[in-house]
């Protein structure tokens, strides 16, 4: 059931809260975190609804900060939702309007479950410096989208640039299920390798990212070049016996090949928001792998070729020159 | 270890990063006994399951070898049925589709040379058409009358070596054998062909998330560590009821009983892990070694018919049902003394447990189902409350849900409110139920992995179960000698004896 509450304080919420949790018999023991989300009217939903399914695996309070910024007197509205509709955590969305809108933290901060972790999350648009956000400040574990972003590349130099310990990309979460397969390729016995070849959509920060991590671990050449898609296609390890290949044409099957091995098919399916914010909850601790790839990251400059796009362009990392 | 060494050569793997999955290397399952009910209802699903959550390489093969006469096909279409009806997690076609990719069906008898050739053919090639690169596990979901013709077909036809490369292992369930002797037999025929850290012995109950648990709620806390002992413990009560009958399963019960069936493996381990000292590290030897310990200090009671009990259940109603007793279940002989509730009384002979009994019951037709460790602390030495005041207030519980409704309880006192000074047992809970459920794997997923990983820190080796096995002999032998056991109604907490068995000792059995 949603409670409803206009023009409303931080304290008042609270006391809904546990008067509510009283009402039902449950009791908000067993909630492992807090998690807030920065967003916008057009997101709230989708992203409230993925992270209360996630809250089935990490039982949390979910808070929505919705800021309406704009020349309205400063209010705030929530809407909770305790128990039932929304899995074993609780909602609550907040409408931040006025002025108030520029200080989400004040309403937050006293929302916020007592000695535990707390998470933020901007599905869309997020600060230059997470770390330093008035609100992300408040958390342990930062969580931005810079697939989400007008210009995703770009906005993964602004995460490298800005980048503190625990900081981390749903771009890079996106990598997991290609990286746990090339892993595991590589568990049987291989030839040296030479090189890598990635290939990806066009501006896609995951297939950026996933070429940083293969260079900083496999210390060779990785290649990018673009695709049609969806996300990143195929991944080629080039090995002194031969091609050890990963393909993903159509964004659920893929198929792995190599050398004197006959080819198998695998499912890799693209994830959903849901799975992307249960894997990034599951650890809270800084984590490291990531750190080094986007450090490693290098996107060139948009370079406005005109009409150049006849050859499929080659991004390059690590020492070759192409 | 194994895994470490194979980790480290691999580029891409590092302890680092910690959101790739410890998935299994490349290799095979083959399944003996694949169309009995526990490879349908169990392992198959957990093979699935695991593929599902990406934990089985892509080069994975499952080789299933039974009697019955089966094409490739309708092998595959039986598992696809029982993964449908049983599995775990959503059932997705294109994960099945790729797993059944790797799967090979065997039909023979365990006495016929040649269908064992066709298996080591069939491994063979899977090395070359999958990639399993010869690694190979065989589970034994067959009688352990069979063991000794199927472990000596593996040697024969050279299955069991691991010349060609690769790594060799065998799984096989419980009954571990039915006093000492038999298990040492039985050990003596596993170990003729494999050596013993290639032999895991599956007990299912040991993959329990709880089970598990319970090492992080004793190892990684600084609460409970100071108070785990004789000062502060006054006993341990360790439970595993179960509210159904034998049903069909005459065959394999009758003559072997409850203490036989759960105490001797569930509830010895439950034991140990609760009783034991910290190991060095996680690592398989360190915590083998230290349940070895409490298993070696173990002494038995005295007078054993003070201090055990035990029970068959009659026939009567059961939570509105009518069920028939235990010797009018089908196949049982009226002879027969087999037991269906056990108690025992144990004491862990070292310096943390002096003085405190483990008390270890199990039974069918009880109460409900339910799997507990209760560790019941002493009362408070004294009470500045008026005994009217403290009338209500029980002993300090910690209670460790194994199943179902896995989770921790901790029953304490508190003031009720009101004016008076009034003091009642209150508890504080964390359910993994209610939160965890979600992502919590099955047992035999996590046991199956491990196999397939080669880490087997939740695996008893055979001397624990050899050591099992002196704990209850003497046990067994006196119940053997003192004619039939007492009948208890169905759907209560066992029969009297078990109760006066605790009332000796000036406690009762907590209700689970």
């Amino acid at each position: 059931m949603t409670t409803r509450l206009e023009n409303t304080t931080a304290g008042e919420i609270v006391r809904t809260i546990n008067a509510e949790r009283h009402r039902i018999g449950a009791t908000a023991t067993g909630m492992v975190l807090t998690l807030i989300i920065v967003t916008d009217e057009e997101n709230q939903s989708d992203a409230t609804r993925a992270a209360s399914y996630s809250a089935m695996e990490h039982p949390c309070r979910i808070i929505t900060l919705i800021p309406r910024p704009g020349r309205v007197e400063p209010q705030l509205d929530a809407n909770i939702d305790v128990g039932d509709t929304m899995g074993p955590g609780e909602t609550v969305r907040l409408r931040l309007r006025g002025a108030l809108a520029d200080h989400a933290a004040s309403v937050a901060l006293p929302l916020l479950l007592p000695d535990t972790p707390v998470v933020v999350w901007w599905p869309t648009r997020a600060p230059e410096v997470p770390a330093e956000d008035p609100v992300g400040s408040l958390a342990q574990r930062r969580i931005t989208d810079v697939a989400a972003e007008h210009h995703p590349l770009h906005s993964l130099l602004t995460r490298q640039t800005g980048y503190v310990a625990g900081d981390t990309d749903l771009a890079w979460t996106r990598t997991t299920v290609w990286r746990s397969m090339l892993a595991a390729a590589l568990d049987l016995p291989f030839a040296r390798i030479t090189g890598v070849d990635v290939r990806c959509e066009r501006s896609n920060p995951s297939g950026v990212l996933l070429q940083a991590w293969l260079h900083n671990c496999l210390k060779v050449p990785v290649q990018l070049h673009r695709s049609q898609g969806p996300g990143i296609t195929d991944v080629t390890i080039h090995t002194a016996d031969g091609p050890i290949e990963l393909s993903r044409p159509d964004g659920r099957t893929a198929r792995l090949s190599r050398p004197n091995v006959n080819a198998h098919d695998v499912p890799l399916p693209r994830r959903d928001l849901r799975d992307l914010i249960g894997e990034e909850l599951r650890r809270l601790d800084p984590d490291d792998t990531y750190a080094e790839a986007l450090a490693a990251v290098e996107v060139p400059k948009p370079a406005r070729r005109k009409r150049a796009a006849r050859k499929p362009a080659t991004e390059s990392q690590g020492d070759s020159d192409a | 270890m194994r895994q470490a060494e194979f980790d480290s050569a691999n580029p891409l793997r590092s302890p680092l990063d910690r959101r790739l999955p410890r998935v299994a290397g490349p290799c095979a399952l083959v399944i003996f006994g694949v169309t009995g009910d526990l490879s349908r209802k169990k392992l198959m699903p957990a093979v699935y399951d695991l593929a599902n959550r990406g934990l089985l390489p892509p080069s994975f093969a499952l080789v299933g070898f039974a009697r019955r006469d089966y094409s490739g096909e309708d092998f595959a279409q039986e598992v696809h049925d029982s993964v449908r009806e049983y599995s775990r997690t959503e059932f997705r076609e294109d994960v099945w589709a790729q797993l059944a990719q790797g799967f090979r069906f065997v039909a023979g008898d365990f006495s016929d040379d040649t269908a064992f050739d066709a298996l080591a053919a069939t491994v063979t090639a899977l090395a070359n058409e999958q990639g399993t690169g010869g690694n190979t596990a065989f589970y034994l979901s067959i009688p352990p009358g069979m063991f000794p013709l199927v472990v000596q077909q593996l040697k024969r036809s050279g299955l069991a070596s691991d010349d060609r490369g690769g790594w060799r292992r065998v799984v096989v369930e419980k009954p571990f054998g039915h006093d000492l002797t038999s298990a040492q037999e039985l050990n003596q025929v596993l170990d003729e062909v494999f050596p013993s850290g290639s032999i895991f012995r599956i007990d299912h109950y040991l993959g329990k998330e709880t089970v598990q648990n319970l090492l992080a709620l004793r190892f990684a806390n600084t609460l409970y560590e100071p108070i785990w002992n004789s000062n502060y413990i006054d006993h341990v009560q360790i439970t595993m009821a179960e509210d159904i009958g034998i049903g069909s399963r005459a065959g394999y019960y009758d003559g072997i009983g409850a203490a036989r069936d759960v105490i001797q493996n569930h509830l010895l381990q439950l034991m140990a892990l609760t009783a034991m000292e910290e190991p060095v590290s996680f690592a398989a030897e360190h915590v083998r070694l230290e349940k070895e310990k409490v298993l070696a200090s173990v002494v038995l009671p005295e007078d054993l018919d003070a201090h055990t009990a035990r029970g068959q259940y009659g026939p009567g109603w059961q939570g509105g049902e009518e069920v028939i007793g235990y010797m009018q279940e089908a196949n049982i002989p009226p002879t027969s003394t087999t037991e269906t509730y056990a108690a025992i009384t144990l004491h862990v002979d070292t310096r943390r447990w002096a003085g405190v009994p483990f008390y270890l019951r199990t039974g069918k037709r009880l109460g409900r189902r339910v799997s507990e460790i209760a560790v019941v602390f002493k009362r408070a030495p004294h009470l500045p409350f008026a005994t009217t005041d403290t009338e209500e207030l029980g002993s300090n519980t910690l209670v460790i849900r194994v199943q179902p409704d896995e989770g921790i309880t901790m029953k304490f006192g508190s003031k009720v409110p009101g004016t008076q000074m009034e003091v009642r047992d209150v508890t504080m809970d964390f359910a993994y139920g209610d939160s965890f459920t979600e992502s919590s794997p099955e047992a035999y997923e996590r046991l199956i992995l491990d196999v397939l990983l080669g880490d087997p820190p939740l695996f008893p080796r055979h001397e624990e179960v050899e050591m099992s096995w002196q704990i209850l002999d003497p046990i067994l032998q006196n119940w053997a000698a003192n004619g039939k056991p007492e009948e208890y109604d169905p759907g209560t907490w066992g029969p009297a004896s078990s109760d006066e068995m605790l009332a000796r000792d000036g406690r009762v059995w907590r209700r689970p």
